[in-house]
C-alpha cells in the first residue's frame, strides 16, 4: 500500500511538473498574472507530492518491507536503522528519487522567498524547473522505479555494500546533490533571462545567493567525500581524480567562476552574456556528472552498451538540455547589451583572469575525464588518463590562480593600480618567502617545490589578513575604531576573507600530506613495536567482536610518544555474512592537525598481521580549508544585500544605486 | 567517494574488499630501489580496477604488476625502461599519464592553447570597445518597475 502511494505521489508530481512546464510561459505570453501564479502553487504542491513519496521509501526501507524490490536488493533487517535509513540513497533508484526531491524543494524555495521576483520572471524560472524536473520525473517512472514489488516475496534482504554502511553515506550524497541540483536554480534563471530578453545587476542579486546556496553545499559535499574516503577506503588516499570525482568537480570549479562573474554583473553591469553561460555550463557540467555517474559509461564503455536503457535516456536529457540551452544562447545572447568598461589592471580584470583560470583548469578536468572515452570509441585506442597527469597540467594553472587572488580584491573597480596593490602586500610576500626559507631549512627530504607551495598557501592567507588590516585600519587607528569598523565590513567582506584563507589553508595541507607522509608497512606480532614518526604503536593484541550484522577482528594498539603512553587505538577488520565482504575500519589518532592512521590486512597462519601504519602531518587542514570557504559563503549569504525576500524596510535602508 | 559512488550506482554490486596496496612481503630490501618501485607504482594503472594505481589497489593482477616492476628495478631497469616493457606488454592503457605522442596531443595542450586562446580574446574584447567608447546605457525601466521604485523610495527613511 506505501508503495503503491509513493509510486502514485510520484506520477502526481510528473502532472504537476508538466501543468507548470506550460501554463505559467502561455501567462507569460499573455501577461495574466492568474496564469504566471499558477507556477507557485504547483512548485509547492510538487514538492508535497515528491516528498511524500520520499517519505513512502524511506517508511518502506525502515519498515524492511522485502516485497519491494529496491529494499530487497538493497536492506536488512538486522541493519541498524540509521543505514536503513541512509540506504534509501544508497542505489540508483533512491538516489535519483533524492535528486528529484532537491530539485523540487529548491523549486519550493523559489516559490515561496521569490516575493520580490518580477512576476514573469518567477514565471519563467520555475517552468523551466518544471522542464527538468518532468524529465527527471519521466526516468525514474520509465527506467527506474524505486517500488516496483516482487511477486513471491524473499524473508531476508541482500543488505547494502558494506563500505556504504557508515555514517559518511549518511551525509555526502545529499550535500553533493543539493549542490548539484542548486545549479539549476541559475540555470533556470539563465533561460528565463533569455527568454524574456532582458538583463540586468538586479538579475545578478537574484542568482547570487542561489548559486552561493548551491556551491557552499557543493564545497561541503566534496570535502565530506574526500574524508570518507581517506578513512573508509584504508590506504589513506583522499584525491583520486576519478572520473566520479571529476564529475563533482568540474560544476564546481564551474560555479566558483560563476559566483565571481555574477559579482562584476551586480556590482559593475558587466560580463552579462559570460555570466549567463556560466550559469548554463555550470548546471550542464551538474547534468553531465549524473549522466557519467548514472549511465555506467566510465566503468566500461562496454557495460554502457550492454544495458543502454538508463544511459540513453539520461544522455537525451542532456542533450535535450545542453543543446536546447546552448542554441537558446546562441540565439538570445547577442542582443543582451554590454555595459561597464572597465581597464585590464582593476578588480574586474582580475576576476576575469580568475574566470579564464577556473574555466580552463575545469576544461582541462572535462577533457581528461571524456577524451579516454572517445579515444576508445573513435580511435580504437586505450588509454587511462590519472593522478600524474592533472597534477601536470591542473596543478599549475592553481598555483597560477592563488598566486593572483591575493591581489583581486584589493584592486579598485574600473581601474585598478597594480604597483600600490604590490606594495601594499609587499609584507604578505615577505611572509610567504620567510616560511619558504624556514621549510627548506627545516625538512629534509620531499620535493623542491613543496616550500614553495607552503610559501604560497602562506602569501594567500596574509594577503587575506593585509585586506582585513587595510580595511579595517588596525594598526593606523586606534583599536576601537578598527574593531567598530571591522563591524561595519560588509559580511560578503569576510566572506570572501574566509573563503580565500580556506583555499591557503587546504593548500598547506595538501602539500604537507603529500611530502612528508611517513608510512610502515610490515607485519607484526602481539607485542611488537612499530616506530612511526617519533611514535611508539605497540600491539597489544588481537580480539573478534560481534557487530550488529558483522564480526570484527579487532587489533589494539598501544600509542605512546618518549615513553609517555598517550591513547589506545583499535582499527579493525569487519566481516559482514549476508554479501561476505569485509571492510577495514581504520582507526584514526589525532594530534594538532596531524593523525595517526593504523589500517589492518590479512593475518597470517602464526597469528600475525599485516599492519598499515601512517603518519600524515597536518592532513586535517585538507578539510578545514573547504570547510572554512563553505563558513566564508555562509558568511557572504547571511549579508543583507543578499538575502533572498528581505523584508521591505530593510531593503529601503539601502540607497538605491544610480543604474550603470 | 569514488567507491562509494560507484556503488550507489550499483555498477559495483560485488564487495568491496579491504583494501591493502602494498603488502609487508613486496617490499624491496634497498630503500632506494623501493623508493622508486614506489613512484613507478603510481603512475601505472591497474588494468581490472576503476582508475586506481597499482600502489593504491590490491586487486591480485596490481599484486602481480607491483612484483614485475620490482623484479624489472632489480634486474638493473632504469625507470623509463620499465616503463617501455609494461607498454610493451599491456598497450598505453597502463599509464596513468599519457605520454605525449599524435593521439594525445589535444588532451595536453588543451591548456596552453586555451589560455593563449582566452587571452588573445580578452585582449581584442578589450581593443575594440575602448575604440567604441562610451559606456551602454541601461535600458529603461518598465511601468511596473517605475512603479515599484517609486514605492521604495517613499518608504526610503529621510535620514542620510
Amino acid at each position: 500500500m506505501i508503495a503503491e502511494a509513493g509510486h502514485y505521489a510520484l506520477v502526481l508530481a510528473l502532472a504537476l511538473a508538466l501543468i507548470q512546464s506550460f501554463v505559467p510561459v502561455i501567462g507569460a505570453r499573455l501577461r495574466d498574472p492568474a496564469l504566471m501564479n499558477v507556477a507557485r502553487s504547483t512548485a509547492l504542491a510538487q514538492l508535497l507530492f515528491v516528498g511524500a513519496s520520499f517519505i513512502a521509501l524511506v517508511t518502506l526501507h525502515v519498515n524492511s518491507d522485502f516485497s519491494v524490490a529496491n529494499v530487497y536488493e538493497n536492506s536488512h533487517s538486522m541493519k541498524p536503522l540509521i543505514y536503513k535509513i541512509t540506504g534509501v540513497w544508497g542505489n540508483h533508484e533512491g538516489s535519483m528519487l533524492l535528486w528529484v526531491s532537491i530539485l523540487a524543494l529548491f523549486g519550493g524555495l523559489v516559490a515561496a522567498f521569490g516575493n520580490n521576483l518580477p512576476l514573469s520572471l518567477r514565471a519563467h524560472v520555475l517552468s523551466v524547473q518544471a522542464w527538468i524536473a518532468s524529465a527527471f520525473y519521466l526516468f525514474i517512472l520509465i527506467t527506474s522505479n524505486p517500488f516496483l514489488r516482487i511477486a513471491n516475496p524473499p524473508i531476508e534482504g541482500r543488505d547494502l555494500n558494506p563500505v556504504l554502511q557508515d555514517i559518511g553515506l549518511a551525509v555526502h550524497p545529499p550535500m553533493l546533490y543539493l549542490g548539484y541540483v542548486g545549479f539549476s536554480i541559475s540555470f533556470s534563471f539563465a533561460i528565463a533571462a533569455l527568454i524574456e530578453g532582458r538583463i540586468d545587476a538586479a538579475w545578478a542579486r537574484w542568482v547570487r545567493p542561489w548559486t552561493l546556496v548551491a556551491w557552499i553545499f557543493l564545497t561541503l559535499g566534496i570535502a565530506m567525500g574526500s574524508y570518507w574516503a581517506y578513512y573508509e577506503l584504508g590506504w589513506g588516499g583522499w584525491w583520486f581524480w576519478d572520473p566520479v570525482e571529476n564529475a563533482s568537480l568540474m560544476p564546481w570549479l564551474a560555479g566558483t567562476a560563476l559566483l565571481h562573474s555574477a559579482l562584476v554583473m551586480e556590482k559593475r553591469n558587466a560580463l552579462k552574456v559570460w555570466t549567463i553561460l556560466l550559469s548554463i555550463l555550470t548546471f550542464s557540467l551538474s547534468l553531465l556528472g549524473t549522466f557519467l555517474v548514472r549511465s555506467g559509461v566510465i566503468t566500461s564503455v562496454h557495460a554502457f552498451a550492454n544495458d543502454p536503457t538508463r544511459g540513453v535516456f539520461i544522455l537525451l536529457i542532456l542533450c535535450l538540455f545542453i543543446g536546447g540551452s546552448l542554441s537558446l544562447f546562441a540565439g538570445r545572447a547577442t542582443s543582451l547589451k554590454q555595459g561597464g568598461l572597465f581597464a585590464p589592471i582593476s578588480r574586474e580584470g582580475a576576476l576575469v583572469l580568475n574566470n579564464l583560470l577556473l574555466t580552463v583548469a575545469c576544461a582541462v578536468v572535462l577533457f581528461g575525464t571524456l577524451y579516454p572515452l572517445a579515444m576508445e570509441v573513435l580511435a580504437d585506442f586505450k588509454m587511462s588518463v590519472g593522478a600524474p597527469f592533472y597534477n601536470l597540467t591542473f596543478v599549475p594553472l592553481f598555483a597560477l590562480l592563488l598566486l593572483a587572488v591575493p591581489f583581486g580584491p584589493m584592486l579598485a573597480w574600473k581601474r585598478g593600480d597594480l604597483l600600490g596593490v604590490t606594495q601594499r602586500l609587499l609584507a604578505a610576500g615577505v611572509a610567504g618567502l620567510v616560511v619558504v626559507a624556514i621549510v627548506w631549512a627545516w625538512t629534509r627530504g620531499g620535493s623542491a617545490l613543496a616550500p614553495l607551495a607552503i610559501g604560497l598557501g602562506v602569501f594567500v592567507i596574509a594577503g587575506v589578513v593585509t585586506d582585513i588590516v587595510e580595511r579595517t585600519g588596525l594598526f593606523r587607528l586606534p583599536f576601537a575604531t578598527a574593531l567598530h569598523r571591522a563591524r561595519g565590513l560588509p559580511r560578503s567582506a569576510w566572506g570572501t576573507a574566509f573563503a580565500h584563507a580556506g583555499l591557503g589553508i587546504a593548500l598547506i595541507g595538501i602539500v604537507c600530506e603529500t611530502t612528508w607522509n611517513s608510512e610502515y608497512i610490515a607485519t607484526m606480532k602481539p607485542n611488537d613495536v612499530a616506530q612511526v614518526a617519533g611514535y611508539d604503536l605497540k600491539l597489544d593484541g588481537l580480539l573478534e567482536r560481534q557487530g550488529p550484522n558483522y564480526r570484527e577482528m579487532v587489533a589494539q594498539f598501544n600509542v605512546s610518544q618518549g615513553g609517555e603512553a598517550l591513547s589506545v587505538m583499535t582499527p579493525s577488520k569487519r566481516s559482514f555474512t549476508t554479501r561476505g565482504a569485509s571492510t577495514t575500519e581504520a582507526a584514526l589518532l589525532t594530534r594538532g592537525a596531524s593523525q595517526l592512521y593504523i589500517s589492518l590486512g590479512d593475518v597470517t597462519a602464526e597469528g600475525a598481521i599485516a599492519v598499515r601504519i601512517y603518519h600524515k602531518p597536518f592532513v586535517l587542514l585538507i578539510w578545514w580549508g573547504p570547510v572554512l570557504m563553505a563558513f566564508g559563503g555562509m558568511l557572504s549569504l547571511s549579508d543583507r544585500r543578499l538575502r533572498v525576500g528581505a523584508p521591505k524596510p530593510a531593503r529601503a535602508k539601502q540607497r538605491l544605486q544610480p543604474a550603470e | 567517494m569514488r567507491r562509494m559512488i560507484a556503488a550507489i550506482v550499483a555498477l559495483v554490486l560485488l564487495a568491496v574488499p579491504a583494501v591493502h596496496a602494498v603488502q609487508p612481503d613486496e617490499i624491496m630490501s634497498d630503500p632506494a630501489k623501493e623508493a622508486r618501485a614506489r613512484d613507478l607504482s603510481r603512475e601505472l594503472r591497474c588494468m581490472v580496477c576503476q582508475n586506481q594505481s597499482i600502489d593504491d589497489s590490491d586487486a591480485p593482477l596490481a599484486r602481480d604488476l607491483r612484483l614485475l616492476v620490482r623484479e624489472r628495478i632489480a634486474a638493473g631497469d632504469s625507470n623509463s625502461q620499465v616503463l617501455d616493457f609494461l607498454v610493451a606488454r599491456y598497450g598505453e592503457f597502463v599509464l596513468l599519464k599519457p605520454r605525449f605522442e599524435r593521439q594525445t596531443l589535444l588532451l595536453w595542450l588543451l591548456a596552453p592553447l586555451l589560455l593563449a586562446g582566452g587571452g588573445f580574446a580578452l585582449w581584442r574584447q578589450n581593443r575594440r570597445r575602448s575604440r567604441s567608447g562610451v559606456d551602454v546605457p541601461a535600458p529603461p525601466l518598465t511601468p511596473d518597475e517605475e512603479a515599484r521604485l517609486a514605492a521604495l523610495m517613499a518608504d526610503e527613511p529621510k535620514s542620510p
